[in-house]
């Protein structure tokens, strides 16, 4: 794809194009690993450095994230033989993985490493449950908290729920609109072996589970689950001779925020997300903009979250995301499908790193289970979507994830196929 | 002075460096809402912070703020996460915008000030009364008591204002 007319070249957004994430690996999703979050993020950095094709010594730079629920870079830079020239584990959840790949991304520019691997490992179920059950919620409500965990006002789902309802009431977008994104999303996890719920819903089952907060019912909201992921960021020039096809950098956005962070809801409209903000740096960085994305990675905490930001970030119209989500265009085979691996509402939940992943195998076109093999090696898809088929999307070239930590803050990259 | 308290069961700590918060629920435990007013700007703020956030300054006076609005958005929540709210399901978490200051500066700003809906002695409301309150109902400020130096701000509905004929609610009871 060249590079529009317009662009600068003399800017730092040139960088787009000069890296590219060149391996991707995960463990298993699922509810009671067996193991510390050292031994599944090790397993899953292990698998990236292998679909890389790389050794240990090519790998010199590490970057995690974690909420006070993970190991550290260096165990399992020591646990598999890697010698680091640079490291940071960063306080963070939703959001992190975009905002880290510019990390790796400058760090890389700046000369202090070469090729970076970035984890997310958690125990999500059987460990700290992000929803604040267990060992989160016994946790004494001191300082800021007051203003918040004092009224019952703690969780996820909880915390977001004023914007979302706001949403409904600025725009009149309904229960069943938004409600699509979880059957859409299930159906996708049905062609994804590697789903922890692999179960088709439909509207009506979202309808018809219990209410958690409102607006928020059970099938709204996400799976927790045990899990590591990982993905490899190092220069284009390196990624050529790569065991893939890299999926080249196009621009990256993070963690950018609304105004009064420290409590967003003081300012609003509330119903607006980060992503207003975040789409001024994203689209002119990669150049391109929401018409040119085939594949969406919008980060599904809960089914609003996916709408906000598809609306936000310009896919549609300010106050039409209830219909972006709920008219086909983000199923397989519609215009513009979102999570084909079925995001964390299906898949798993690793604060948005298996939506890199799943995108980055799209750019490959190496992203289905199901379709044959051919004598050559590659699989020959189907594009057919039904149940257990295809989730290929055609003809894929352009990715776009936006991930969220909350209503006030995001982050998003776009990548192009190399 | 630090504060440890037991609210429904839960622990409640404010240690004495918190100058800011514990200054703010020291009013509120006088049933005397203040709020941190901008000595250079003159400009109020919510929640408690260490600066203004329009004009940078550290300074800033307690002022008294008359504890009236209207409801902004809220969460009605049925499955509780703290153990100490599930006897209390379903319970109202609502972002109230005050009158006060409302649209200053910008058209998008508000006070906006978090509690629970209560009764007017400060217990959590009771299911009947969660149903009538939505989206534009007019609520008035009462306080839950905790501990000496600790209360905690909650909203009732004011009666003596004209309410909305009717609030919005999310549609499916």
């Amino acid at each position: 794809m060249p590079l529009p007319a317009d662009v600068d070249t003399s800017s730092p957004r040139h960088l787009r194009d000069k890296y590219a994430i060149v391996g991707v690996g995960e463990t298993t999703y699922t509810r009671g690993s067996g193991m510390t979050t050292r031994s599944l993020g090790t397993w899953a950095v292990r698998n990236a450095i292998l679909d890389a094709g790389l050794k240990p010594a090519d790998i010199d730079g590490m970057l995690s994230y974690q909420s006070g629920d993970s190991t550290f870079a260096p165990f399992i830079a020591g646990d598999l033989g890697i010698r680091l020239n640079f490291y940071m584990d960063v306080f963070g959840g939703g959001s992190s993985t975009e905002a880290l790949v510019g990390i790796a991304m400058g760090v890389i520019e700046a000369g202090m490493c070469k090729t970076v691997a970035i984890f997310r490992a958690m125990n999500g179920f059987s460990q700290v449950r992000i929803g604040g059950t267990g060992a989160r919620s016994a946790v004494p409500v001191s300082s800021d908290m007051l203003h918040s965990r004092a009224y019952g006002w703690q969780s996820a789902g909880q915390m977001f729920s004023p914007t979302f309802l706001r949403h409904m009431y600025d725009y009149g977008t309904t229960p069943a609109q938004v409600a699509a994104v979880r059957a859409t999303h299930s159906a996708h996890a049905s062609n994804n072996p590697k789903a922890y719920y692999k179960k088709r819903v439909s509207v009506e089952d979202v309808l018809a589970s219990r209410i958690i907060c409102k607006p928020l019912h059970l099938l709204d909201c996400c799976v927790e689950t045990d899990n590591a992921t990982a993905i490899i960021v190092t220069g284009a020039d390196r990624a050529k001779d790569g065991r893939h096809r890299p999926a080249l950098i196009r621009g990256v956005a993070g963690r950018v925020c609304k105004p009064r962070i420290d409590m967003h809801y003081q300012h609003g409209p509330i119903s607006t997300v980060a992503g207003k903000y975040a789409r001024e740096i994203l689209w002119p960085n990669a150049g391109v903009g929401p018409e040119d994305v085939d594949v969406t990675g919008s980060y599904d905490a809960f089914t609003f979250t996916t709408m906000l930001q598809l609306e936000d970030y310009g896919f549609c119209k300010k106050g039409e995301g209830g219909q972006y989500v709920s008219d086909g265009t983000i199923r397989l085979g519609g215009k513009r499908p979102n999570n084909t691996s079925g995001g964390h509402l299906c898949e798993g939940y690793t604060h948005g790193m298996n939506m890199v992943i799943e995108n980055v195998r799209q750019l490959r076109h190496d992203v289905d289970d199901s379709c044959p093999v051919g004598s050559d090696g590659k699989r020959k898809h189907t594009y057919d979507y039904k149940e257990g088929g295809c989730r290929q999307v055609r003809d894929c070239e352009v990715s776009a994830n936006l991930g969220w930590a909350m209503p006030g803050t995001g982050s998003a990259m776009v990548m192009r196929r190399g | 002075m630090p504060i440890q308290a037991q609210y429904l069961g839960m622990p409640l700590s404010l240690d004495d460096l918190e100058v800011e918060n514990l200054a703010f629920f020291k009013h509120c435990a006088e049933h005397d809402f203040h709020l941190q007013a901008c000595a250079d700007c003159n400009l109020l703020r919510y929640p408690p912070t260490t600066a203004c956030p329009w004009c940078m300054s550290r300074d800033a006076k307690w002022v008294p703020v008359e504890g009236k609005g209207a409801v902004h958005s809220y969460t009605e929540v049925h499955h509780a996460i703290q153990p100490a709210f599930k006897a209390h399901t379903p319970y109202l978490v609502l972002l109230v915008d005050l009158d006060r200051q409302l649209g200053k500066p910008t058209e998008h700003d508000a006070l906006r000030v978090v509690g629970n809906l209560a009764t007017s002695d400060g217990k959590l409301a009771p299911p009947e009364m969660v149903k009538r309150v939505g989206i534009g109902t007019r609520v008035r400020m009462v306080f839950t008591d905790v501990a000496p130096g600790l209360a905690l701000p909650q909203w009732t509905i004011d009666d003596t204002a004209k309410q909305p004929d009717k609030p919005w609610r999310y549609p499916q009871e």
